[in-house]
């Protein structure tokens, strides 16, 4: 069942070393920066400090071009490397074992790695890490909650930095960014400004990033014509020169040509994931608007023809493909349980002037897409009203060929997200979604996702007069037992001061952590392609970039409706059966109850029907949550928005919970996303779309709707008409994103038996779509009980 | 009025007519075609199916029937006290009605997918033309002043007036042709043909825009002579229609007869090869009808 994926010879081969490579440990970068540091640590300011160890790396780092590339630059050693990040999160040699050994999300970890990691990474980084840092900086009900499995946090071991860059850099070199950081410098106003000196040691260590990038390109220059001197083949040798031409005139200069301006951002690319690791969601946004004047020139001239500019997409495919997310462990594995480095391009949507932004190009990606299946880059589609139907049924062809890829943004309500947010309208058009379904105003935010928020578990703890019954300990406020509560009204009062408490001890939580990211852990050379951060002279960390957000996600929406509705109207509403009875349902996981569960089960309104009982819950919950998040100050200037999105965060956060009064069995997932609970949707996906549309999208930044059909449904003329008319409707009722799963049940159980049979077999997960045969058994389940909308 | 018995509605159907629809399922049909995938439909009264697999055995419904429908089903009369106290789902009562303004209030939650995809709502059914005269002409108005557009998907075996009366208010008429030869149509489907064919050249001939759909039943209805006299007698008799589909048998609907507890007696049919069925097209193109559609 092997599939032909690539254009030809060339893309096949680079393609099939991707996917063959074993993703492993990239020490080099760990030592490079220990080096640095021990040569620098409190000699030069901490900006400096990073810019110098971010130098250190680029001069010394072992680099290497593949044979056939022609884009070129890794951020491993090879193909499937995974550098570290001491500074961050120091692994112990126990992580290092459980890494190498667990059966998903593994990395290979040689005896010399290790040897390392003991001798030198551990010992230096072991009390210095930001992990260590903000674990002692965290109060002990944080910690609780945190190990409770209320909320998680990303910063944890991940840096800052899933974003989108400037499109400037398109339009200029680091040499020119060079210019303006010194003007900057020159202009500082030492006699008025009190924090002119950080200003300037911060400006001094974007400009030696801006020399370590330019370092970079130079040595694959230099690599590229020493490899043609030596190299037989001509056709070959050529590509080589040219390929040294290319890194002569980027990153230094601004691209000239259509191959520079993707080899531009792919060093850019690389500069952003090893200066820190920001999990590592740098995305080149709205790629085909950034490469179209290129393209359009180059084929003008007849340097470029579509064939030609297919292949480059392709090798830079390849390249996002060769770069597994960092190793995770602990609570952070399972909230982001997968190699995907959600990579995020945005094809489509509108131009900054407010026109289509459909171009020549735009089909290009899709063509590559579909050319390549590849989880990575995650390509999608932003569809407006002005999107030509011609577009969106290409997208549609692709998407309903099962394996996630293309998702569906809608332009205009991330139009309306921002501006509600306080962007100006072209910062908002520029705009798109990056992650799984996050809205940013790319080039000028920094919209920092802080961690996943377990709207179900606060349920369970609110049952129980504010204590977690899986661990004994009082986490929330003792605000009654369930019995206390005489009616509905009660209980969900209860419950929504319950989720305040949390948000509060959340916030709390990340407010401090931002303050050690902005004091330890800058980010320079991300600084330079954020626009702001020179005229500010501040880092991206600390508020330099023009918009500030900080971003709270709520997990379990469905799950959470579901299970209040099943209470309101069993219990308050039609007295069906009492509280205690629930109770003791849910404390033996429904099995010495089968008319309760059955009742909960079959009927009781559910979320994702189109049926107001249910949904005016959902809003009710969605409205509280939404206002008591948003609007709150960050540390860093802006302000605290939600979004609603689990990656995988809904299994780890079923798995911290019994049962709950929907139904939903002890430790089983909660709902994804704003997706009804599994199996709750019986009315089709009009229905689903109702329901999610009830909720108001717009004071979001992103939700995330995953609708799985069989093939059937979406087969033929009319099944490709209908899909798109779906989501020009939801889209038109203000829905931000959907995405689709079209595979059917059977073939899910088949690849779940024989995973070596399936290797090829690519779902959507959350956001993103992943290999099946990589997720954990308890996941795979969850995408095959997820309803099956099976209407022919 | 008497509200009729609905069995379904059926949202994001967009295989009944353009674009996306939903559509009602009414109970009650004139005919008893052997073939039927929708046998729940059949009867005006209603029905309780009875799904096995779902039963965890608890006794409820034996304690609720007061008919003594559990020990005979033919005593059994649809009033449902069985499937109210099931908790499993495994008894459900089938044929519901409904008022014209919660009917309509249900139907115009996907006006916004109708007006995107240039869909609306198909009658259907069993019968939808054979149900109550005045609660179809209310229904039908309080749609069309909703902006939603009508199909009427009908098997012909009304009184004309019941779809002249309907005509102002539908925008296509699904319309069923099953046999030509009425001795066989009265075989397979328990009436003769005549009042349909007749009715199809009726409202052809009052301009009504007209989908002809003909299950193609392997064993029953799939011989050329059947299709090669019903292509002849369509471009004859009624030239103006819009579109042909032939619509491919299928079994899915033979569990439903156990459910009702009936026995399913098409086991001989079949779903004629796709080679067939291209044969099929190609009469109709030698007969002069062109671009007929296989599958709806």
């Amino acid at each position: 069942m092997a599939e032909q994926h690539g254009m030809n010879e060339r893309i096949r081969r680079l393609r099939q070393q991707s996917m063959d490579a074993v993703p492993h440990i990239y020490m080099e970068r760990a030592k490079l920066e220990t080096e640095a540091y021990q040569k620098y640590e409190g000699s030069v300011s901490v900006p400096e400090m990073r810019a110098l160890a971010f130098y250190h790396f680029m001069e010394n780092k072992t680099i290497r071009i593949e044979p056939g590339e022609l884009i070129v630059g890794e951020k491993g050693d090879a193909p499937q490397g995974a550098p570290t990040f001491p500074e961050l999160c120091c692994h112990t040699l126990e992580d290092m074992h459980v890494m190498d050994e667990r059966d998903l999300i593994s990395f290979h970890v040689t005896e010399e790695d290790l040897a390392l990691q003991r001798d030198v990474i551990i010992p230096y980084w072991e009390n210095r890490c930001i992990r260590r840092r903000i674990l002692s900086a965290m109060t002990p009900e944080w910690k609780d909650c945190y190990e409770s499995g209320i909320f998680t946090e990303f910063m944890e071991q991940r840096g800052p930095g899933h974003t989108v860059g400037s499109e400037k850099i398109y339009l200029k070199g680091f040499l020119d960014y060079q210019a303006e950081i010194k003007e900057a410098i020159d202009n500082l106003d030492r006699l008025h400004d009190p924090h002119s000196l950080d200003k300037a040691a911060q400006l001094r260590a974007m400009s030696i990033c801006c020399d370590a990038i330019i370092c970079l390109g130079s040595r694959y220059a230099a690599l590229a014509d020493e490899m043609a001197a030596a190299e037989t083949d001509t056709v070959r040798q050529q590509e080589l020169r040219a390929i040294a031409e290319n890194c002569r005139v980027v990153p230094a200069h601004k691209p000239q040509t259509f191959w520079q301006a993707l080899q531009m951002y792919w060093f850019v690319h690389l500069g952003v994931t090893t200066e820190l690791n920001p999990w590592d969601a740098y995305s080149p946004g709205r790629l085909d608007q950034h490469l179209n004047p290129f393209y359009q020139r180059d084929t003008a001239s007849g340097i470029l023809d579509e064939t030609k500019a297919l292949e480059l997409l392709e090798c830079l495919w390849v390249k996002f493909n060769n770069q597994p997310a960092p190793p995770k462990v602990g609570i952070t594995l399972k909230e982001s349980g997968t190699y995907t480095d959600f990579a995020n391009i945005n094809t489509g949507g509108i131009t900054p002037m407010g026109e289509d932004g459909v171009n020549d190009v735009s089909y290009l990606i899709l063509d590559c897409m579909d050319d390549m299946k590849l989880l990575q880059p995650s390509s999608n589609v932003q569809i407006s009203r002005k999107t030509p139907q011609r577009f969106l049924e290409r997208a549609c062809e692709i998407s309903r060929k099962g394996w996630g890829q293309p998702a569906f943004y809608n332009t205009e309500a991330i139009l309306q997200e921002l501006l509600n947010a306080g962007k100006s309208i072209e910062d908002a058009r520029r705009g798109g979604t990056s992650g799984c379904v996050e809205t940013g105003a790319f080039g000028n935010e920094a919209y920092i996702l802080t961690g996943y928020f377990n709207l179900p578990k606060i349920l369970e703890i609110t049952l129980h007069n504010g204590v977690d019954p899986r661990t004994g300990k009082q986490l929330g406020l003792p605000l009654g037992c369930a019995r206390d509560f005489a009616t509905y009204d009660e209980l969900f009062d209860a419950y929504k001061k319950q989720v305040s408490h949390f948000i509060d001890i959340k916030v709390a939580g990340s407010n401090t952590i931002e303050q050690i990211y902005a004091e330890y852990m800058p980010a320079p050379f991300l600084s330079i392609i954020t626009n702001d951060c020179i005229k500010k002279g501040l880092d991206y960390n600390a508020g330099g970039a023009r918009y500030n957000t900080s971003y709270l996600q709520g997990v379990g929406i469905g799950t959470i409706t579901d299970s209040l509705a099943a209470i309101k109207y069993n219990v308050y509403d039609h007295r069906r059966f009492t509280m205690d009875a629930l109770m003791d349902a849910l404390e033996h996981n429904f099995e010495n109850n089968d008319v309760i569960y059955s009742l909960v089960r079959n009927k009781t309104p559910k979320y994702g029907n189109d049926d107001d009982y249910a949904d005016d819950i959902m809003k009710e919950v969605f409205d509280f949550y939404q206002r008591t998040v948003t609007g709150r100050a960050n540390t860093r200037g802006g302000m605290w928005r939600i979004n609603m999105l689990p990656t995988t965060c809904h299994v780890y956060f079923g798995e911290v919970m019994l049962a709950s009064p929907n139904g939903r069995l002890a430790h089983k997932p909660v709902s994804e996303g704003i997706s009804p609970e599994k199996g709750a949707d019986i009315h089709g996906p009009t229905a689903v779309v109702r329901s999610c549309a009830k909720m108001d999208h717009l004071r979001t930044g992103g939700t995330l709707l995953n609708q799985k059909f069989t093939p059937g449904v979406v087969a033929g003329e009319t099944g490709l008409h209908q899909m798109a008319n779906l989501i020009r409707t939801y889209f038109s009722l203000d829905g931000h994103h959907i995405q689709f799963n079209v595979i059917d049940r059977q073939t899910l159980i088949e690849a779940q038996k024989h995973p070596d049979e399936y290797r090829d077999l690519i779902v959507r997960v959350a956001g993103y779509s992943d290999h099946f045969r990589n997720l954990s058994k308890a996941l795979q389940d969850e995408i095959i009980e997820r309803t099956e909308q099976s209407f022919a | 009025m008497d509200s009729p018995l609905i069995i379904n509605i059926q949202r994001y159907s967009i295989h009944d007519g353009d674009g996306i629809r939903s559509t009602v399922f009414f109970k009650g049909c004139p005919l008893s075609c052997r073939w039927c995938h929708n046998p729940e439909s059949q009867r005006f009264s209603p029905e309780v199916l009875f799904h096995a697999e779902r039963c965890t055995g608890c006794g409820a419904c034996t304690n609720a029937c007061t008919h003594g429908a559990l020990e005979n089903r033919l005593s059994c009369t649809g009033c449902g006290a069985c499937a109210d106290v099931c908790l499993s789902g495994a008894r459900e009562r089938v044929g519901e009605p409904m008022s014209v303004p919660a009917l309509c209030a249900l139907l115009a939650r996907d006006l916004p997918f109708y007006e995107e995809s240039g869909g609306g709502v198909t009658l259907s059914g069993g019968e939808a033309a054979a149900q109550d005269m005045n609660y179809l002409e209310a229904l039908c108005r309080h749609l069309v002043r909703a902006g939603i557009r009508v199909n009427l998907d009908t098997c012909g075996y009304v009184e004309p007036q019941r779809l002249l009366t309907l005509l102002p208010y539908t925008d296509v008429f699904l319309f069923d042709v099953k046999l030509i030869d009425s001795a066989r149509h009265r075989e397979w489907t328990g009436v003769g043909n005549e009042r349909i064919l007749e009715n199809l050249i009726l409202l052809t001939s009052r301009g009504a825009k007209i989908d002809v759909r003909i299950p193609v039943i392997g064993g029953a209805n799939a011989d050329e002579e059947n299709i090669r006299q019903t292509a002849a007698f369509l471009r004859r008799e009624v030239p103006g229609i819009r579109r042909v589909y032939l619509l491919p048998y299928h079994a899915a609907g033979s569990g439903k007869y156990a459910q009702l507890g009936r026995r399913y007696e098409g086991e001989a049919f079949f779903r004629p090869d796709n080679a067939a069925l291209e044969a099929m097209r190609v009469v109709f193109a030698e007969e002069g009808i062109s671009g007929v559609r296989i599958g709806a």
